[in-house]
């Protein structure tokens, strides 16, 4: 070891909420001048820990050290005069700021802003040179791209001297481009001798940037290693604590009858603004199709239409009939009957009613099915009883029909959803980020059971901002960026380099 | 996992809060210098001492349980029915204009045809908002309490151009016919051989009150409407992506409020007034939202929580009747019992879900 104290050092840290003990007796040291990963499932409490240590959350016991001094971190002001600085998941900004604004936002001297106006413009001129982080400082934040908008944290950060910079789930939002352009600013950050955490779930950026990797599991932090000396491989064991399969294995498709076609979608977001601009698929039984593109290039509302949660116009036939598209977008009723199910893309506010039991979830949207109504009563006992059976067909834990949804973790909550869906044995399977939050187990389950629904002729379009998923589900992948599907690839004959740059907008990266 | 056991969530917490409620009364009264504790014997045998004072508390708590399970009822679907009280007097006009122009032969065939036209004006009365919020938006708490400025005018309207009787001074309609009086908890327990104060205004109102409790208990948690209002309430897109149609919900949630609401006018109007009077609902309308508030929007909670309420209306008035303590200082009880169980809920919450935490780590 060298005789330089480390930028952060945390002993003993433990944080329970109630009787979920999210932290446990965690230790951790990084280096001056390092990019060190904390990598975990989600729920494994790598947030909780960041919290702690930018003073949003008290630790019930542990110490921390920054730069070899014991340091009191009661709030996030002393985090920051401590030298930390954090970019959060979800950027906290103000949307009709300049860029300059938000940069002093909480940091302004004096009473008139015009003095440290330009004393930040000065500073973040040089900024940028130095680290690649070019920004307008002149642009409204609600006019930038995510990508700017998270360069705009990080001179948030280093505009309050920060010299330790946490950045939770950074890319989940970027294009794969924006990502490499993330890494290369995190890059010249550690040469000037900045230290950085990189919260994330993804090994590949573990593997591609970090120095040093802790890996988290239920609290506890199971092991700390350098980068160079691990694989992948490894880390996910480490992560989920048994062997998993990173691939899903799958049979080629036999594609079937048409199931699904889709003539010049266009919808209209809930503000007017037109985000999917005409769109044409086909979709046959026994295939899925994916469709990637990073969040909010017009996905969700493709499929909240196909639900019936959102009117549009142009023409959706399922096994040659044509759907009803106008109306005030409460469908859904005649969508099932039609033979539609629907795995939504955020199970939390729409797949499940959080404070209903898992019996009652596992109605949700079915509710009206003679098998669990008598007249204008629902029979309680019989979907207590369905719940059961698909509790334990599905392996959701703990197997308690009446828990409340949200006393599940995020896998288990996503099982109930996909049980609910897949069990219907529909024709068209909607799927929106099937895997979102959900534990690298959990994951494995949830692909198998897509695939053999697939493979018992049900036709599946499936959603998700997750790359490796597309590639690894997906019989066919259209790209989908700024309303427009930009095409089709075939998994085996394409790459994310090139589906990267089809969902960035780059048309003409046909190989 | 749940922060408490159900149990100190439907009983301690209401309870706790009752007592702060009542300790700074103590020293309220204190501070006017009268006897806490004779005024709470006080108003303890005022309201339960006779059968003449239950008569009363039972009355007060028939009104509360129609506006309560009224409010009730519109919180499951996260909306919040202020308009109880315009939506009560209507009941009202309801009540009147089939108990006069109805040639009734018997008082029962008078109450279900009363009672069927007091829910309807009332959810009428509250279709109007409900629609505004349904289709256009408009904030159901603001139009609600609109519409009670507009109903009590409608009704001052009606009562001194339409339905006074000619050459009568009082702003009121005409006394109700003989077969349209309800019999009395005296007339219904009398043939049981309990005597019961003849005097005293609860009237078999009090059973239709029970019935639709257990009724509301039904709709909400056995039926399939009542399953789509919760998860309506409980989250928007969540309904809209089971196909449940908010328009839909937020028109039929609001349309049973109303009509439990103007059910009320049953008791008020039919059982005792016997006649439609100015101002008649006497802000039950208003108490009706604590008494959903304290009862935790569940039947059984309304139905407590509506007799406390007619305790404290009763035992007020017994104070106010017989002591130096002025009528308004009732006004300041009762609102302290509202302010502790319905507003200031989280401050008894948090240390106590706190404490059942530590004594449960304790434990483990």
């Amino acid at each position: 070891m060298s005789d330089t104290s480390p930028a952060i050092e945390l002993r003993g840290i433990s944080k329970a909420f109630g009787p979920v003990q999210a932290n446990k007796d965690i230790s951790i040291r990084v280096m001056p001048g390092t990019i060190h990963g904390i990598i975990g499932e989600n729920g494994a409490g790598k947030s909780t820990l960041m919290s702690i240590l930018y003073g949003f959350y008290k630790a019930d016991a542990g110490e921390v050290f920054i730069n070899g001094r014991k340091t009191e971190i009661p709030d996030s002001q002393a985090a920051i005069s401590a030298g930390i600085g954090m970019v959060f998941q979800h950027f906290k900004l103000v949307e009709t700021f300049t860029v300059l604004e938000n940069v002093i936002l909480g940091a302004e001297e004096g009473r008139l802003l015009r003095p440290s106006l330009a004393r930040a413009r000065k500073v973040l001129a040089e900024l940028a040179v130095e680290y690649e982080l070019n920004v307008d400082p002149d642009a409204r934040i609600d006019q930038i791209g995510v990508g700017m908008q998270q360069r705009v944290e990080i001179l948030k950060a280093l505009y309050r001297q920060a010299d330790i910079l946490i950045l939770d789930e950074p890319t989940g939002v970027l294009t794969p481009p924006e990502a490499d352009h993330l890494f290369r600013i995190l890059d010249n950050l550690r040469a000037e001798g900045k230290t950085i955490i990189l919260i994330t779930h993804k090994l590949r950026e573990i593997m591609d940037i970090t120095d040093t990797v802790s890996v988290m599991r239920r609290g506890e932090m199971t092991a700390t290693v350098k980068t160079a000396e691990t694989t992948p491989e490894e880390l996910a064991e480490l992560m989920v604590g048994r062997k998993v399969l990173l691939r899903v294995d799958k049979a080629p498709a036999t594609p079937g009858k048409m199931v699904l076609e889709v003539k010049n979608l266009r919808v209209r977001d809930d503000q007017r603004v037109e985000r999917v601009k005409g769109v044409d698929l086909n979709l046959r039984a026994g295939e899925i199709l994916g469709i990637a593109g990073v969040a909010g290039n017009g996905q969700s509302e493709l499929l909240e239409v196909l639900g019936g949660m959102r009117p549009a116009t142009g023409t959706v036939t399922l096994n040659g009939t044509t759907l009803k598209l106008e109306g005030r977008g409460s469908d859904g009723q005649s969508r099932r009957a039609a033979g539609i199910a629907h795995v939504p893309e955020d199970r939390q506010r729409e797949g499940l009613i959080m404070e209903f039991h898992a019996w009652e979830n596992v109605a949700f949207g079915y509710h009206h099915d003679p098998a669990f109504c008598r007249g204008p009563l629902m029979v309680n006992a019989a979907l207590v009883r369905d719940t059961e059976a698909k509790m334990e067909k599905f392996d959701v834990r703990p197997p308690d029909p009446a828990l409340a949804a949200k006393n599940f973790s995020g896998g288990n909550q996503q099982k109930i959803v996909v049980a609910r869906e897949i069990e219907r044995n529909p024709d068209l399977l909607l799927v929106g980020q099937p895997t979102r939050g959900v534990d690298i187990g959990a994951i494995e389950f949830i692909h198998k059971q897509i695939v053999a629904l697939r493979d018992q002729g049900a036709a599946v379009l499936l959603v998700s901002v997750e790359l490796d998923e597309i590639l690894a589900l997906s019989d066919r992948i259209a790209v989908m960026f700024d309303g427009r599907l930009m095409g089709e690839r075939l998994p085996d004959q394409t790459d994310e380099r090139e589906l990267g740059l089809l969902m960035a907008g780059v048309s003409g990266a046909a190989a | 996992m749940d922060k408490m056991p159900k149990w100190a969530d439907v009983v301690l917490i209401p309870l706790i809060s009752l007592i702060l409620a009542a300790a700074l009364s103590a020293l309220v009264i204190l501070g006017i210098g009268e006897d806490p504790v004779a005024a709470v014997k006080m108003m303890v045998s005022g309201a339960l001492g006779s059968t003449y004072g239950w008569g009363y508390t039972l009355y007060y708590a028939t009104n509360f349980m129609f506006t309560g399970l009224a409010v009730a009822v519109a919180f499951h679907a996260r909306l919040f029915n202020i308009g109880g009280e315009g939506q009560a007097m209507l009941g009202g006009l309801g009540v009147a204009l089939m108990c006069l122009y109805v040639p009734w032969p018997h008082w029962s065939l008078a109450l279900i045809g009363a009672t069927t036209l007091a829910a309807l004006f009332g959810a009428a009365w509250a279709m109007i908002p409900a629609w505004l919020q349904a289709k256009r938006g408009s904030h159901i708490v603001i139009t609600t309490i609109m519409f009670n400025f507009i109903a009590s005018a409608v009704l001052n309207y009606v009562l001194v151009n339409l339905m006074r009787p000619k050459g009568s001074m009082d702003p009121a309609t005409a006394r109700f016919p003989e077969a349209a009086h309800l019999p009395t908890l005296h007339d219904l327990l009398a043939p049981l051989g309990i005597s019961f104060s003849k005097a005293a205004p609860a009237n078999v109102s009090l059973l239709v009150a029970v019935a639709a409790c257990i009724l509301v208990w039904l709709l909400i948690w056995r039926t399939r409407l009542g399953y789509e209002i919760r998860a309506y309430g409980h989250s928007e897109t969540g309904a809209l992506y089971a196909g449940i149609s908010p328009v839909k919900i937020t028109m039929i949630t609001m349309l049973i409020s109303g009509g439990l609401a103007g059910m009320m006018a049953i008791n008020n109007v039919m059982g005792e007034a016997e006649r439609l009077v100015l101002n008649a609902t006497e802000g039950a309308g208003f108490i009706g939202i604590a008494v959903a508030l304290m009862g935790r929007s569940h039947p059984f909670g309304v139905f407590l929580a509506a007799i406390l309420f007619g305790f404290l209306y009763q035992g007020g008035a017994e104070l106010a009747l017989w002591t130096s303590i002025p009528r308004e200082l009732i006004v300041v009880i009762q609102a302290l019992v509202i302010l502790f169980t319905g507003a200031l809920d989280n401050m008894v919450r948090m240390p106590l879900e706190k404490l059942f935490l530590s004594l449960r780590r304790a434990r483990t």
